[in-house]
């Protein structure tokens, strides 16, 4: 792994005797000893402690900056107020998504926090996007995310204005730690926090954090199932350049005066896509059995159909359920609450059906 | 108890052979969710892909550590898979294989080969 990055966790992540993957170019803990189920339940029940440093953290400077990121995304950001965030996606020109990200308007400037896998080409995305706005990436900074029932009164002992905070806020904090940018905001459907800390007091706000009994360190691989139960989507899984956000059930996260008219990428087809209805959507997926449907199972009507009407994105057992759970894509005449389908797996075909997402509620502190 | 090198231990126990999966295998998967049996009574020939424990993380298959004939499964993994995690080694035994030459075992690992063999 010689030319992978390492954040500035990672003799943190081995003295807790972390298993590290290759994750888009970093080496990344993908569990601790406990191991990824524990980890799971442990941030359902209390708090786990992530270390999300290897995403893109970008600063957006200039007076135009919120009309200029307009241009590029669908949601609407002159009417985000100073010290909220939002969900939002990059859009290319048939309405395919390049990339989802978090986006917050700090007041003086605007704060993106972006796939790890994608920040390359996001940056060079807004630097030929955005003509007046200066795009600045932020590599002095760590970026930690701390969720569960158990975040809130766990990061209160360090920064105790925090439990003023409602889900989508983003403020500053001075602490011993440095400058602290805070988000209210994760990716695992619990209540938390997102914590941008300057990178050489990063190990020493972890190992704060970590004294607290009530937290644990939790990697990649059980952010990857709490972020499936909470139905959230994980971009190169069930996002891709042509899945537009309408067909992956997104619309949610476009704002009203947005969906009307706009000068974004792609916009012609995502108003197609809300005016006659996307060929496929994407769905939640309820194996019948406790055989997990991974990506790339194919999804078929019936048990001898030859033609799949779609196909599994994201799969795997979902601890807080109990059972395998799934995200995929199907044609919208199967798309309906309750509609049985048919996963094929290692050459079996195997009943599941379409269910409601998110397959757990989630708990944000709204 | 004997080893092979993909990670299953087998264990003679009156003409037949328990076989399961190694503690070194059990860690390296995961937590396991998921477990799929084959029906007992097939003849299966070695390297025959006959079991298919699912990890939190991935699939993965058992294979036939010899030629012989599957006699019985253990069906307490299908309802709690999380057995292959506890206890590996005894519990969570996978089936149990009646050989045509028990001698095939002589050419398996003994425990201070495997352990040597995984770097223990």
């Amino acid at each position: 792994m010689a030319d992978l990055k390492k954040t500035p966790l990672y003799d943190l992540h081995a003295e807790f005797g972390a298993k590290f993957v290759p994750f888009a170019g970093y080496e990344m803990p993908v569990q601790y000893a406990a191991g990824v189920m524990k980890e799971h339940l442990w941030t359902r029940e209390s708090a786990g402690l992530f270390d999300v440093s290897h995403m893109g953290q970008v600063i957006l400077h200039g007076p135009q900056a919120a009309a200029e990121v307009e241009a590029l995304v669908p949601q609407a950001l002159q009417t985000l107020k100073p010290g909220r965030q939002r969900y939002a996606f990059f859009t290319n020109d048939a309405g395919g998504i390049l990339d989802d990200l978090m986006i917050a308007n700090r007041g003086d400037d605007l704060f993106a926090v972006v796939n790890a896998a994608c920040k390359t080409a996001d940056i060079a995305h807004m630097r030929a996007g955005l003509p007046t706005t200066q795009v600045q990436e932020i590599t002095d900074r760590a970026l930690l995310a701390l969720q569960g029932p158990r975040a809130e009164a766990a990061l209160a002992r360090l920064v105790p204005d925090v439990v003023e905070m409602r889900f989508m806020d983003i403020q500053t904090h001075a602490s011993d730690f440095g400058a602290l940018w805070i988000s209210r905001s994760g990716y695992t459907g619990e209540d938390g926090f997102e914590i941008s800390v300057p990178a050489d007091s990063a190990a020493a706000l972890a190992r704060a954090l970590l004294a607290d009994d009530a937290v644990a360190p939790v990697g990649l691989g059980a952010r990857d199932s709490l972020r499936l139960e909470a139905g959230l989507c994980l971009y190169g899984a069930d996002l891709d350049e042509t899945t537009t956000p309408v067909e992956a059930n997104l619309t949610w996260a476009i704002q009203k005066a947005r969906r009307e008219t706009g000068d974004y990428p792609g916009f012609a087809r995502i108003r197609h896509h809300l005016v006659d209805g996307p060929a496929r959507l994407r769905v939640g997926l309820r194996p019948e059995g406790r055989a997990p449907m991974r990506a790339g199972t194919p999804l078929f009507a019936d048990e001898d159909a030859t033609t799949p009407v779609g196909a599994v994105t994201s799969g795997a057992h979902g601890p807080s359920i109990g059972a395998a759970i799934s995200m995929g894509y199907v044609g919208t005449a199967h798309a309906s609450l309750g509609t049985p389908l048919w996963g094929e797996v290692r050459g079996k075909r195997l009943p599941v059906t379409v269910c409601d997402l998110p397959f757990r509620p989630s708990s944000y502190k709204t | 108890m004997k080893f092979t090198e993909e990670h299953e231990w087998l264990r003679v126990e009156d003409d037949l052979v328990v076989v399961g999966i190694t503690e070194h295998a059990s860690t390296q998967l995961g937590d396991v969710v998921f477990v799929e049996l084959p029906e007992p009574g097939g003849e299966v020939a070695k390297d025959d892909e006959v079991v298919v424990i699912e990890s939190v993380k991935a699939a993965s298959d058992i294979l036939a550590p010899v030629d012989g004939e599957i006699v019985e499964i253990n069906e307490t993994l299908t309802d709690n898979p999380a057995l292959i995690n506890e206890d590996p080694l005894g519990e969570a035994w996978v089936f149990k294989m009646k050989l045509a030459d028990m001698s095939v075992l002589d050419g398996l690992m003994d425990e201070a080969a495997y352990k040597d063999f995984i770097g223990a």
